[in-house]
């Protein structure tokens, strides 16, 4: 005999249960500390800030270490902590040509004031696994050179010297920066809101966009103009005091792509930027995100629009993996009703076209019991 | 950190309710008419009943008494989880009681006992736009609302019957409200339909992803598209529920066994377990106090 199937709330509670065990693994092994992760771990630490649109490494790595690694569900889990918070106001722009630079590469130039500078990278790394990771072998410390006092001025600058590049696009002195995540999307975007949409939208779905502009589907173009990673300072012009403040320290990569333009009836020929700007180490995502810019500048060069890279309501629509994820999996949600309804109709469909039903008839029999 | 642990009533804080409040006040005031709307983060997922969410937050009052469907039913997982949700962030009563409750948040239902005055019915909203599938595009589906330019829904119905005789819509089935909007009921079965029509409770729709809120006040007058020649018509089911032999009310099918056996039962489980408390008994029920052993 049917009884309606009751108990959701205990399924939920051994559920979680289950899900915190299987969590925390062979109770034999150590435990991972926040502090191993947020130094260890540092990358998918950067990722999970960048695409939560929240600062704060120990949080994203707690939150890497309860989603059992799951960058996501990492990122979900710092979102709904970011939400929560007041929102007191917006920092001045960050002087990226004052940054301390930890990594900085220009392949547009062989040499240029300030260096190239490898860094931290995997870049000609042989990727051949490290038996040696197996164990905690000792590692060398890193040598390190003395900064220079001087910014290491951006190779945008440089090229702008010449009136070769457009530079640095800036809004009316009365446009307050839009805030995506305090006011519905509105399309067509200005550059700023739809900037802070590229920066936490999904590494993967950006990079896949970034490589379709490569291959042919809206053709950019791009040079890495460059790439520079490092310590920014932000601050805050505080009404009370007059003057703006430090708050602290972020690290950021930058990137600009320099890309061909013929020029137009109002724009001189010149190189053109795409510009991508992440929280931590994240050149892949600057890099991405700085070639899907230059694609949705489109309009504004008067290009046409003819590849998913250039469409502004199709990337920024579809570009933030915490939306994506919960609308594709809500899926697994009951939908019986509606089901309900869909069987009704393709049987009535199929009646009508005098396609005798394949268990009406034991159905009927059923019914007669 | 330490702060982690702390929420305000109902978790949002007061000036995004005041928001979303602000937004539902517009909606009411354009019945049908989707309000954008700066929807939070939650800490469920998108997809999952964000909007609904934010609109009972934003409603709930500490004397208020909250129940929550999906699907019919006050017993499915998500509704659980949401219900548990508001117990433990606003502290308030729930029931599974219908008419016990002042607010309802439904997934896919509208209960059958007839809604009254000052209750409020609170829908989760997958995708608001009705034209949606019509036209991808928001900058285009906002123009056609804005124009009253509803043809693309009316061709994309005449097709249907073109095709197949009749309509093939049967939930998410879009309604005309107050002549003016069309509007998506989200994705009912068209079965409920009617009971939007003149509701005395309100009606209000939250979609979080999408960032929409959209209402019917009490007493709105809402219409299901159809043709003069192919009037809209409801879902009907040949047998009354098994479990407590009501008519006229939505079922659900339940697959018994491998053999093709199937029962039809109500969706709206407080509606089958008040009938069968009552004493009502369907073919294959069982008096309540037995199926509680």
């Amino acid at each position: 005999m049917y009884v309606a199937v009751k108990g959701g709330e205990a399924a939920i509670a051994n559920a979680h249960r289950l899900l915190a065990d299987r969590r925390r693994g062979d109770r034999a092994i150590r435990a991972i500390g926040i502090d191993q992760i947020e130094s260890q771990l540092s990358l998918a630490v950067d990722r999970v800030m960048a695409e939560a649109s929240l600062y704060d490494p120990s949080l994203a790595a707690l939150a890497i270490k309860q989603s059992r690694g799951d960058m996501i569900e990492a990122i979900f889990l710092l979102r709904a902590y970011r939400t929560t918070l007041p929102r007191f106001g917006y920092s001045e722009p960050v002087d990226t040509g004052a940054m301390r630079i930890e990594r900085r590469v220009s392949a547009t130039y062989k040499d240029l004031p300030g260096g190239q500078l490898l860094g931290p990278t995997f870049d000609y790394t042989h990727r051949l696994l490290d038996p040696a990771l197996q164990t905690d072998e000792a590692v060398e410390t890193p040598l390190t050179r003395t900064p220079s006092p001087e910014n290491t001025s951006r190779v945008t600058d440089i090229l702008n010297g010449e009136g070769l590049i457009e530079p640095d696009s800036s809004m009316e002195d009365e446009h307050e920066p839009g805030d995506i995540t305090r006011t519905p999307l509105d399309f067509p975007m200005t550059r700023d809101t739809r900037l802070q949409a590229l920066a936490r939208g999904d590494e993967g779905f950006l990079l896949a966009l970034a490589y379709s502009t490569q291959r042919g589907y809206a053709r950019t173009h791009p040079f890495a103009g460059e790439i520079r990673i490092g310590m920014v300072e932000v601050e805050m012009d505080l009404p009370e005091l007059g003057f703006s403040v430090p708050l602290g320290e972020v690290r950021l990569t930058e990137c600009q792509s320099v890309n061909q333009f013929k020029g137009s009836a109002t724009q001189p020929p010149q190189f053109t930027r795409g510009y991508g700007l992440v929280f931590g180490q994240s050149e892949r995502k600057a890099m991405a995100m700085s070639l899907v810019d230059r694609a949705l500048r489109a309009e504004e060069f008067g290009e046409d629009i003819v590849a998913p890279a250039q469409d502004e309501e199709f990337v920024i629509a579809h570009s933030d993996n915490v939306q994506a994820t919960g609308f594709v999996e809500h899926l697994k949600l009951p939908h019986y009703v509606d089901f309900q309804a869909e069987l009704d109709l393709v049987r009535r469909m199929r009646a009508e076209q005098g396609l005798a039903p394949a268990n009406t008839q034991s159905e009927q029999k059923e019914a007669a019991e | 950190m330490s702060g982690l642990a702390t929420y305000n009533f109902a978790y949002l804080d007061e000036q995004t309710k005041r928001m979303i409040r602000r937004a539902i006040l517009k909606a009411i005031a354009i019945p049908g008419y989707q309000v954008p709307f700066a929807s939070r983060e939650m800490p469920m997922p998108y997809g999952w009943g964000t909007g609904g969410v934010q609109v009972t937050a934003a409603i709930l009052g500490p004397s208020d008494v909250l129940k929550v469907i999906d699907q019919g039913a006050d017993d499915t997982t998500n509704a659980v989880s949401i219900r548990a949700f508001f117990q433990k962030v606003a502290n308030v009563e729930v029931t599974t009681r219908t008419k016990e409750a002042t607010i309802i948040q439904t997934r896919h239902r509208i209960p059958e006992e007839k809604l009254t005055e000052g209750q409020v019915l609170v829908y989760q909203v997958p995708i608001p736009e009705p034209l949606r599938f019509l036209e991808p595009r928001e900058t285009e589906t906002r123009k056609m609302h804005a124009l009253s330019e509803y043809g693309l829904m009316h061709v994309k119905l005449y097709e249907d019957i073109a095709r197949n005789g009749h309509i093939a819509t049967t939930y998410a089935y879009p309604v005309k409200v107050e002549g003016r909007y069309v509007m998506d009921p989200s994705p009912t079965p068209k079965f409920d339909n009617p009971k939007m029509h003149m509701s005395e409770a309100l009606q209000l729709f939250g979609a979080g992803r999408e960032k929409r809120i959209y209402a019917l006040p009490p007493f709105t007058d809402v219409v299901s598209l159809d043709f003069d020649d192919h009037p809209f018509t409801v879902q009907s089911f040949e047998k009354p529920c098994a479990l407590c032999g009501a008519e006229g009310v939505y079922l659900d099918e339940v697959v018994l066994d491998d053999r093709g056996g199937r029962m039809f039962v109500c969706s709206d489980t407080d509606y089958c377990e008040d009938r069968r408390a009552q004493g009502f008994l369907g073919d294959q029920g069982v008096p309540l106090k037995e199926a509680a052993e």
